[in-house]
């Protein structure tokens, strides 16, 4: 297999006829599409990529399923529902506390996270349906935690058997009266990655959950957060900035979220979308039903931060919080200054690569700006096509069946609820001045000419990449973690970043600039050989005197 | 700070909620077993997230590379059949990976539309996506039936079938290990060596998910037990099933189809099976133990002699897999501890009856559940505490609410090395366990005792 010796000057073209070499014609024709070098064509655009299209079989993939997206990822980090996996025992097995989602319930907070409910199915409720266990254990669960709220997450075999698991819901819900109880079609075979999974969670929190509580909560700017796990705390370390500068984030989705969080959110007077991927299509379904507008930020990198804020006061448009906005940014940034020097000389004109979900992909690649360092070759898990060609590109998306079984809905301005933030003439008047509204020009737009954008990369390829054009520093996941370390290139994982973190906001990027110059000038990389593995001619003869 | 702060005192009965479970499901099991054939490629024939998460705690717990591939189902395999998926796998796998088998495993999604292994194979050699001398192994391994331990014992048993009946006896012996660390695996073959006893071990993790760091990326390392050893393995003089759960299914079927006389014995952990393991082994191959198997023992024996004032009547809960739990129960026992609580995820009424059995007239109730979970366990403890935890990473948040020191043990451990490369079976493996419950016993003791009865020397 494959020997880590960097080859230099190798041009993309090169790289991706490589990257396909090996591959069964069916395979290289299709990965052939999902691997686009990114410059201008004639047509002074970039390639189309192909993306958010089925995983070949048998090709060793980077990608989970639909109840990993849905449970594992959207719902996992809400402290105080109670999600019960519908299914055998495994896939709440896996999905227990197993993505560092932290939260902070407070001194009497509820918090349900480390525990894993499942109704763990055996062979006599694949046979004669499951409904009744289901019913079962919510009324367990409920007797036993008299929790705010119940999910319910069907795996696999409930799809095939065609357990009503809503249907059970929905009667308990009304049973119960002060529990709202609702369940997720998010069947592992649904869709064609965790994306389906995260569009199945976000549809059914904003259809039951969101706008339950009408009370009107205080605070002076109120946004919502969407698409922030809270992966390592960076959650909190975004709450921290946000708070300070008298920012009140009302709800964020879904890291370190509760029950009432979710229920408050369409009081907000802006979304704020951090994983474009994962939910941008409820900041759409907020703005549609609530009037609140959404803008695109990026708490990843110290600038990404200061920009994002400086574009959430601009929105605002008041001066009391532009200049506090100001003092903050003012008060953060000599810390992170001081952070760069120290690393730069150690981390500059040093190379990465990027394989990782839906949108860190591209986040990340700021921090590794602000260090000096290139990323040669990066691509989503589970992104679509906006992710990396810009929102521009929705409108000629394909539905393709895959898709079609992923429920779209419609929703429609709130006949009570519904309240423009801004005037039609304000908003005019600030995208006159350059404000972006709802948009994302995508990955392709930050990386530079001639390097290689890669959907749904694979173990083969990742191992290939890391062959040709040995990166200083590889990000991915657990499951690309040991391969590409035993290529004595050093791995972070983005996903749940390994240990460490937070990596966002201001203090994040400190602990970023720290935990790369660590990864990447670790002596631990240059014990790979002994010294008689690299001198191994034996020349003389040593004699002892 | 509590963090289990929701576990109530009061146990009520639970009839369809399994909250914080004590196992998971078959096809992990299946993928680890797997990884212990040489050159081999385990195959997750259903939907890829059951890969993904198999392929992810498999790593987090032996902090190596796991490769494994999956058919990757959408709706439409899910309705229509996964035969196309698997025919195009096979293909893509022997193509771009070079593996010498392809161990293929069922998930709940290909187990309930009923896809048939042996016809996809049939299919796939017969269109000719086998190259020459390769092989496919399949097992089945639903989700809904038994657990993880249960997966694994259906590839061992799959892993058996190859073994080709043999009129001329080999002289050597079949040891199926079960699922223990692939440092285990190396150390029973270790004991081997010193008894002078040829073995074939399958399945054989070690050299497989203990490789070193050098640079360079092996998909298939040097270890694992080869393809021509298992065929061979129905030649073999006798067979040494360790672990009823784990390993009996495939050692009965080579004593049934292969006429190879098998002993079904408990794991090899602690004192009592140990010796009842080197025993049977020493009349199996018909040699006589050195001295230097006696040696360990007594090195064993002293430590316990030595070290059993801080041993004696200590309380302990654990958890874990069927075969491991009944042998540390015995271990335990045998030192004059007691295991209070012992609890598995995966059924099995003879596990409890086993255990009753160990613990009977010790002088302690032994409260024992198979089907059970570390929520009900956590409830008995919170009733009557122990003094120590036996059990996977998942117990630390027991131990840190309650405040009871946790020896990491079983499957899986996400949060501590060691695990991968120092032995718990045999001599050597009981003297690091004793080592562990000792050091956590004595630093509780260090930490708790007052300034007047806090001693140098213990």
């Amino acid at each position: 297999m494959a020997k880590t010796k960097k080859l230099v000057q190798m041009e993309a073209a090169d790289v991706k006829d490589e990257l396909l070499a090996k591959y069964p014609p069916k395979v290289a024709r299709k990965r052939a599409k999902q691997i686009m070098i990114n410059e201008a064509t004639e047509s002074e655009a970039p390639p189309e990529i192909l993306a958010n299209v089925r995983t070949i079989p048998g090709i060793i993939t980077m990608r989970g399923c639909t109840y990993a997206g849905c449970k594992g990822v959207i719902m996992g980090p809400t402290r105080d529902i109670v999600n019960i996996t519908h299914g055998p025992i495994g896939c709440g097995f896996y999905s227990w506390l197993t993505r560092r989602n932290q939260t902070e319930p407070g001194p009497d907070g509820d918090n349900y996270m480390p525990y894993c409910f499942s109704t763990d199915m055996q062979d006599q409720d694949i046979i004669f349906g499951g409904e009744k266990k289901l019913e079962a254990a919510i009324q367990e669960a409920y007797d036993l935690l008299h929790p705010k709220g119940i999910c319910v997450f069907a795996t696999c075999p409930v799809g095939l058997i065609g357990d009503d698991i809503h249907a059970v819901c929905r009667k308990m819900k009304e049973k119960f009266g002060d529990c709202n109880v609702f369940a997720f079609s998010c069947e592992g075979y649904k869709g064609v990655s965790q994306s389906a999974g995260h569009h199945i969670a976000n549809n059914q929190v904003f259809s039951h959950l969101v706008g339950e509580d009408k009370e009107q909560p205080e605070g002076e700017y109120k946004i919502n957060l969407l698409g922030e796990y809270n992966i390592g705390g960076d959650g909190f370390e975004i709450d921290r900035i946000l708070k300070k500068c008298g920012i009140t984030n009302l709800a964020t989705f879904s890291g370190n979220s509760s029950y009432d969080q979710f229920a408050r959110a369409q009081h907000a007077d802006l979304s704020c979308v951090m994983c474009h991927r994962s939910i941008n299509y409820v900041a759409d379904m907020l703005e549609t039903k609530y009037g609140i507008p959404w803008i695109k930020v990026n708490f990843i990198g110290a600038k990404s931060t200061a920009k994002s804020l400086r574009k959430i006061g601009e929105y605002f448009g008041d001066p009391k919080l532009i200049d506090r906005i100001e003092e903050v940014i003012a008060e953060e940034m000599p810390a992170v200054e001081e952070a760069i020097a120290d690393v730069l000389p150690r981390t500059e004109g040093k190379t990465a690569m990027m394989f990782v979900g839906g949108s860190r992909a591209h986040h990340y690649q700021d921090l590794f700006e602000e260090m000096g360092m290139k990323t040669l070759s990066a691509g989503y898990e589970f992104a679509h096509r906006d992710d990396y060609e810009g929102r521009h590109v929705i409108p000629n998306l394909t539905v393709d069946a895959d898709s079609r079984n992923i429920e779209e809905i419609e929703v429609e301005a709130d006949p009570e609820l519904y309240e423009p933030r801004k005037t039609p003439d304000e908003i005019k008047k600030l995208e006159e001045a350059g404000y972006e509204f709802k948009h994302y020009e995508g990955l392709n737009a930050q990386m530079d000419k001639g390097t290689i954008v890669i959907d749904d990369l694979n173990q083969y390829e990742a191992e290939k990449l890391v062959e040709l054009l040995k990166p200083d520093v590889f990000c991915a996941g657990i499951k690309e973690k040991y391969s590409i370390q035993k290529c004595g290139v050093p791995m972070k994982q983005l996903h749940s970043y390994d240990s460490g973190g937070p990596y966002a906001g201001f203090k994040g990027a400190v602990n970023f600039y720290n935990e790369i110059d660590r990864l990447v000038n670790s002596k631990v990389w240059s014990y790979m050989k002994a010294p008689w593995q690299e001198n191994p001619e034996l020349t003389a003869t040593f004699v002892w005197e | 700070m509590v963090l289990l702060r929701h576990t109530p005192e009061e146990v009520a009965e639970r009839k369809a909620l399994m909250i914080n479970p004590a196992k998971t499901c078959q096809p992990i099991g299946a993928m680890y077993a797997a990884l212990g054939i040489h050159g081999c490629l385990p195959h997750s024939h259903g939907s890829q997230g059951c890969c993904a998460y198999h392929r992810s705690t498999l790593t987090r717990h032996y902090k190596e590379p796991i490769s494994a591939a999956t058919s990757s189902f959408t709706e439409g395999a899910s309705v229509f059949g996964g035969q196309a998926n698997l025919v195009q796998a096979i293909n893509n796998i022997f193509t771009v990976y070079e593996p010498e088998v392809i161990a293929v495993h069922t998930t709940c999604l290909s187990e309930t539309i009923g896809d048939d292994l042996k016809q996809i194979f049939d299919k796939a050699t017969k269109s000719g996506k086998v190259p020459e001398g390769k092989t496919l192994i399949g097992a089945p391994t639903p989700s809904y039936v038994g657990s993880h331990v249960t997966g694994f014992s259906n590839m061992v048993k799959a892993m058996a079938q190859l073994a080709e009946h043999g009129k001329k006896k080999s002289g050597k012996v079949n040891v199926i290990p079960g699922w223990v660390e692939p440092c285990d695996m190396a150390e029973i073959k270790r004991m081997a060596v010193l008894v002078g006893v040829d073995i074939t071990l399958f399945p054989d993790t070690s050299g497989v998910l203990d490789g070193p760091l050098t640079g360079e990326y092996t998909m298939f390392p040097k270890g694992g037990v080869t393809i021509d050893e298992l065929k061979k393995a129905g030649s073999a003089i006798g067979t040494l099933a360790l672990g009823e759960w784990c390993s009996a299914d495939a050692a009965r079927w080579l004593d049934s189809k292969c006429k190879v006389p098998c002993s079904i014995l408990d794991m090899p952990f602690g004192l009592a099976a140990t010796d009842r393991f080197i025993d049977v082994l020493r009349t199996v191959a018909g040699v006589p133990v050195p001295e230097s198997v006696a040696f360990e023992r007594g090195q064993l024996v002293d430590m316990i002699s030595d070290m059993h004032q801080y041993l004696y009547g200590k309380r302990v809960a654990i958890w874990g897999d069927p075969d491991q739990l009944i042998s540390m129960c015995e271990f335990l026992v045998s030192l004059d501890m007691q295991p209070v609580y012992v609890v598995t995820g995966t059924p099995g009424k003879k596990f409890e009856k086993r255990i009753k059995e160990i613990c009977d007239g010790k002088g302690f109730d032994v409260k024992v559940k198979a089907k059970g979970d570390m929520f009900l366990m956590h409830q008995w403890i919170k009733n009557d505490p122990v003094d120590l935890l036996i059990g996977n990473t998942y117990g630390k948040y027991i131990a840190r609410d309650e405040d009871i020191p946790l020896l990491r043990w079983g499957f899986p451990i996400l949060d501590r090395q060691g695990h991968q490369y120092f032995p718990t079976v045999g001599y050597k493996g009981g003297l690091r366990l004793l080592e562990k419950m000792l050091g956590l016993l004595l630093d509780r003791k260090d930490r708790d005792d007052p300034e007047r009865t806090f001693e140098l020397v213990l």
